[in-house]
């Protein structure tokens, strides 16, 4: 079937119109690339065309590469990435050009681009090789190249058409930071030409009327001069300087596509359009070709995606949720409340009080207060999604909701009673879902009359911003329970992993030991500062002493207490020194953020002003500071042994939820593409080495697991063994 | 090995690196050529008489371009069959140019050399002729590249130096400088510079600030601040590489930092026939020579390992050396050097610096030797130790003996 079709009406105007059969958005496939190159071709030897309108079936016009033709490229080496890649240009430039005569710069087809929605990656790259753009008026549409997020950069000419355009100042937040605007804020800003009522009227109304000069882009004008310019121009050499700055501080030089993206930028700058579209293109395959790079595609791309479309959803009938029951209008509460109403689902909001439920509705009203400041919603808009929402004591309003997330106070007996009052309200068919984050989930099923209705939702703080939702199964939870949690952790647009119950199921479980360790070598002496800026260098965005203010120490003493109590005799004799500092910290009112003072020091408006001067008072320093490779290793390997162990014991059982959860859920280093994608990069045997080492310097925890030490032996990777089709990139 | 002497060492005075700067009229070759013309007069030069003229600076663009040694020694007085090299080390493009002409007289190469450099701060400024280190993302980025004023600050930080260490430092600078102009101690080497007609357009440093004290030093703002703590933010990249500094303290200014002038020297170097040749005494001789790379990020440390690299290379110890020229190019550095091999502030630039005199880039390095010898005669001392710290992470070191 074809991915372009072409229809050249009365007036002259070729109108090519994409329509990738079976998706609901254009991404661009090695065939939909040829395709299109011969309609062009073809228009461009018809007489009878005038010119060429560009638009798309769909309500969007496209959402970027198809990422697996990357992968396929991949796998036949570093020449063939290279050939497609400069394919691509040809084609592209092939537009641009329009069969214009080289010298003249006359008689060419003007190309129009006319996008009716959102044009992201190559769906803004082939735009603007086109000679004009013209976007619907449409504010939900999104504009932009957001390749950098996934790890790579626009690498179909994006980079180099754009800096030209825009200069390297205009255009450093669309390609450094994949910002995406709609089309008007993108008219405003230079990167499309004109919104329209009828994009495809007006593009073919311009064709018309476009004169030779018009297909002229002004980088293949004569004279032409970089926007703000070039480097060695005084202005744009403080640019480059500024940039490469920017650039290293912010993203702790841990991100190679970022550092290949400048080198395209800067070194293209020197150079004529085609060779730096040559440049671009040698950047890009490097970066294609970095393990790094395609490790995040993998997961912040094709895995996180396959997860969000229900790679892991048992077979059972649609289950989408139309009516939420949120127990406990506290700030997860009053969140998941927030992003259920978001989503068009009607909330019953309860808590003993009426008080604290208007408190917790009030919270959401607030939120989208700032937004309506901000311009990202109107009152219109909140008011809908404010009426969804009842706040109330009263348990019979429970009535017909088909999912209730239990998010009271974190008390075994608290829960139960919520339970079992919550129960005899609802119908028979409601999923309980409980949003604890400490008691496993079988024992809170125990107080449940249906315990296969019984699961776990597992939210991060604050639910309105973190992305990820951990889905866990009690023993005897059943597949429909599973089934509703991820239909509905789509409809609030999150990303779900599925996991099985054990203590602090999967995301906390390996945080934990990150602060510990990062705590632990406060308490050996190893300075503050090293510690969490050895994390950050690691791309972490908080190191583990920010982390521990933000969570509380209190939290933390809690969490200590619990599991000691929990393990008893089991509980590691080496937590000691951990224990001693966060509860000297505790005893001295340090609790972290909340009280302005933890192992950071705040002002009064709660600020952060920098370490705590007083902690060398409570553990000495040591006068020889380790190396900060050494501090790394120990930050990472105390979270990805955690993992191992996690999917050893069943608790995890898909690696790609592993990495992917791993990331959206505390940050884990993005640019590894989470613990296991780190541990396939190290090397099974160089991993198992590095934890004899560790396990031998530091302690039992960093003792290498039994898989590990297998894989190590066999020379297998996490993804060749586990990889379930999830190995494409 | 043949040794290699110092004959002479000149310079101009400095002028403010600025429009309204006396030299600022003044070409890059009208500079240096009355440098080497006054070479060529007070040893009575003829003819073919030194091997090449190696001449330093730090940004070869525009007038400084196309090779500045050669056009030079065309506009001068020498013979045309004199040629030039223009060099480049940065900061120590003139020392180097020294050690150069020393190395190769000691190893045969020709009997003399005239040495030296030159550089128009108001003609042709800093950063003119591109720099890839600091744009290039392949070196800038895992390089760590910061400009210079946040690798002091990185200095002061590591090492412990205060705000009020640094400008401690600059107004001894500006005393000493001060009471060495009053006691002309550098009127042996200053050269008069003229116009075409033979009148004066500068005969004295003209950079210095006289009567600076604490108080007037301590209402001057940090000047890396903004752009070490906000945009772009230079502090992140220095941490990146040193991961244990929680915050980068801010100390630098303009005022504790060396002065952007216009300024030349020259020096003559040969062996010993060349001396008897014209009649000229041997003032000094040129004991050691050594240049160092160093982590590019803090990048002004350099004198410290090419100190110990110098001392290691000749068979000394700190304790040989009886005076030291350190050049200040910003207070840190020195302080660095003296809390690193303790050396008392009372043998370091004891007639001030580039603080209070200014920093000619491609020259200064041929101005310290010339200043240390000076003093080293003045006061009857044996040995002197000259050293710059130079951009992109260098050092550059020479010992001087007087025979």
């Amino acid at each position: 079937m074809a991915e372009f079709t072409m229809e050249t009406g009365a007036d002259g105007v070729a109108v090519i119109t994409w329509d990738l059969p079976g998706k609901s958005m254009n991404v661009l496939t090695l065939a939909g690339g040829a395709e299109l190159d011969a309609l062009i071709d073809e228009a461009l030897g018809d007489e009878a065309v005038k010119g060429i309108v560009i638009t798309s079936g769909k309500d969007s016009f496209a959402g970027g590469m198809d990422l697996n033709v990357l992968g396929a490229m991949k796998e036949n080496g570093v020449e063939a990435v290279f050939d497609g890649v400069m394919d691509l240009h040809r084609r592209l430039r092939k537009i641009e050009l329009a069969g214009m005569d080289p010298k003249t710069k006359k008689g060419g087809k003007p190309i129009a681009a006319a996008l009716p929605g959102t044009a992201m990656g190559i769906g803004l790259e082939l735009p603007l090789a086109c000679h004009r753009i013209f976007a619907a008026d449409n504010p939900k549409a999104k504009i932009g190249l957001p390749e950098i997020m996934v790890g790579i950069f626009p690498g179909g000419g994006g980079t180099t058409r754009l800096v030209r355009k825009l200069g390297v100042m205009g255009a450093s937040q669309y390609l450094l930071q994949g910002k995406s605007v709609d089309p008007k804020k993108a008219k405003g800003a230079g990167i499309i030409d004109e919104v329209a009522a009828d994009p495809v009227a007006a593009a073919k109304e311009w064709v018309l009327g476009a004169s030779d000069a018009d297909l002229i882009k002004p980088w293949d004008a004569k004279g032409y001069k970089m926007p703000g310019g070039a480097p060695y121009h005084p202005a744009g050499f403080q640019t480059f300087v500024g940039a490469n700055a920017m650039v290293n501080g912010q993203t702790w030089g841990a991100f190679p596509a970022a550092k290949a993206l400048l080198s395209a930028v800067y070194e293209g700058a020197m150079v004529p359009f085609d060779t730096a579209l040559r440049i671009e293109a040698r950047w890009f395959t490097n970066v294609i070709m970095n393990p790094s790079s395609a490790a995040m595609i993998r997961s912040l791309f094709l895995n996180k995606e396959a997860l969000e479309k229900g790679a892991n959803r048992p077979d059972a009938p649609d289950q989408t949720v139309k009516k939420v029951g949120v127990m406990g209008a506290g700030m997860m509460g009053a969140g998941i409340a927030l992003v259920s109403a978001q989503a068009g689902i009607e909330v019953v909001l309860i808590d003993q009080k009426q008080e604290s439920a208007d408190k917790g509705k009030a919270y959401v009203e607030s939120y989208f207060e700032k937004g309506i400041k901000r311009g990202k919603s109107t009152p219109e808009k909140a008011a809908k999604i404010l009426s969804r929402i009842t706040a109330t004591t009263d348990y019979d309003a429970l009535k017909g909701a088909d999912l209730i997330i239990e998010a009271v106070f974190e008390d075994v007996g608290v829960k139960a009673e919520v339970t079992k009052n919550v129960e005899a309200v609802v119908p028979d068919d409601c999923i309980f879902a409980t949003n604890t984050s400490t008691l496993p989930i079988s024992d809170l099923a125990k107080a449940s009359k249906r315990p296969e209705q019984f699961i776990g939702i597992h939210f991060f703080s604050p639910v309105e911003k973190m992305a990820l939702v951990e889905i866990i199964k009690g023993e005897k939870t059943g597949d429909r329970a599973v089934a509703k949690s991820l239909d509905y952790v789509r409809q609030i647009r999150k990303t779900p992993i599925v996991v099985n119950d054990a203590r602090f199921f999967y995301a906390n479980r390996c945080i934990i030991p990150y602060l510990n360790e990062g705590a632990r070598m406060v308490a050996e002496g190893v300075e503050p500062v090293l510690v969490d800026n050895a994390a950050r260098l690691l791309g972490m965005p908080v190191g583990p002493l920010q982390l521990i203010d933000e969570t509380s120490i209190d939290l933390a003493v809690t969490i200590a207490k619990a599991t000691k109590e929990a393990l008893g005799d089991k509980y590691p004799k080496d937590a000691k020194p951990v224990d001693d500092l966060m509860f000297a910290l505790y005893d001295k009112g340090r609790l972290g953020r909340k009280s302005n003072a933890g192992f950071y020091a705040y002002d009064e408006k709660g600020k952060r002003l920098g370490l705590w001067e007083g902690l060398d008072e409570l553990t000495p320093m040591l006068d020889e500071q380790p190396e900060v490779t050494e501090v790394q290793h120990r930050l990472m390997f105390a979270q990805v042994l955690e993992a191992v162990r996690a999917l050893e014991e069943g608790v995890l059982e898909d690696i790609r939820e592993g990495d992917v959860g791993a990331i959206l859920g505390w940050g884990f280093a993005p640019w590894s593409g989470g613990p296991f994608s780190w541990l396939d990069i190290l090397g099974a045997p160089y991993a198992a080495d590095r934890c004899d080492q560790l396990a031998q310097r530091y302690g039992e925890r960093f003792s290498c697991p039994d898989l590990l030490r297998e894989m190590a032996d066999k020379g297998q990777t996490f993804y060749g063994r586990f990889g379930q089709g999830a190995a494409a990139a | 090995m043949s040794e290699a002497y110092i004959y002479d060492a000149l310079r101009s005075p400095r002028g403010k690196g600025r429009a309204d700067g006396s030299l600022h009229e003044v070409t890059s070759v009208a500079l240096g050529k009355q440098m080497l013309n006054a070479i060529k007069d007070r040893s009575g030069l003829e003819g073919h008489a030194v091997e090449d003229v190696i001449w330093g600076n730090a940004t070869q663009a525009m007038e400084q371009g196309g090779c500045l040694a050669r056009t030079t020694v065309l506009a001068s007085d020498l013979d045309e069959r004199i040629p030039g090299l223009s060099i480049n080390r940065f900061c120590a493009s003139g020392m180097e140019a020294v050690n150069l002409a020393a190395n190769q007289v000691r190893g045969g190469a020709g009997d003399a050399y005239i040495a030296g450099g030159v550089e128009m701060m108001s003609r042709v400024p800093m950063g003119s002729d591109g720099a890839a280190v600091a744009v290039d993302p392949t070196v800038a980025l895992d390089s760590y590249f910061v400009p210079q004023g946040i690798s002091a600050d990185i200095i002061a930080t590591e090492y412990g130096f205060s705000r009020d260490d640094a400008d401690a430092l600059a107004v001894a600078s500006q005393n000493r400088a001060a009471e060495a102009w009053a006691d002309k101690r550098f009127d042996k080497s200053i050269v008069t510079i003229k116009d075409v007609n033979g009148l004066t357009i500068l005969d004295r440093d003209e950079y210095m600030r006289p009567g600076t004290d604490m108080q007037s030093l301590g209402g001057l703002k940090p000047a890396f601040k903004d752009m070490g703590e906000t945009m772009p933010g230079f502090d992140n990249v220095a941490k990146l590489k040193y991961p244990h500094l929680e915050a980068i303290n801010h100390i630098h200014h303009a005022g504790n930092s060396s002065g952007i002038v216009d300024g030349a020297a020259a020096v003559l170097i040969g062996n010993k026939a060349f001396g008897e040749k014209y009649g000229l005494k041997p003032r000094a001789i040129i004991r050691a020579t050594a240049k160092v790379g160093t982590d590019p990020t803090i990048m002004l440390t350099g004198p410290v390992p090419a100190t110990q690299r110098i001392l290691e290379q000749s068979g000394m110890s700190i304790s040989d050396i009886d005076l030291f020229e350190v050049n200040e190019a910003f207070s840190a550095v020195v302080l660095r050097f003296m809390q690193a091999f303790d050396v008392d502030h009372d043998k370091v630039n004891v007639n001030g610096g580039a603080i209070a005199m200014g920093h000619p880039l491609g020259a200064s390095g041929a101005i310290i030797i010339g200043t240390l010898l000076d003093e080293m005669e003045r006061r009857g001392l044996g040995t002197g130790l000259a050293t710059l710290c130079v951009a992109s992470g260098m050092g550059a070191a020479t010992i001087i003996e007087r025979v």
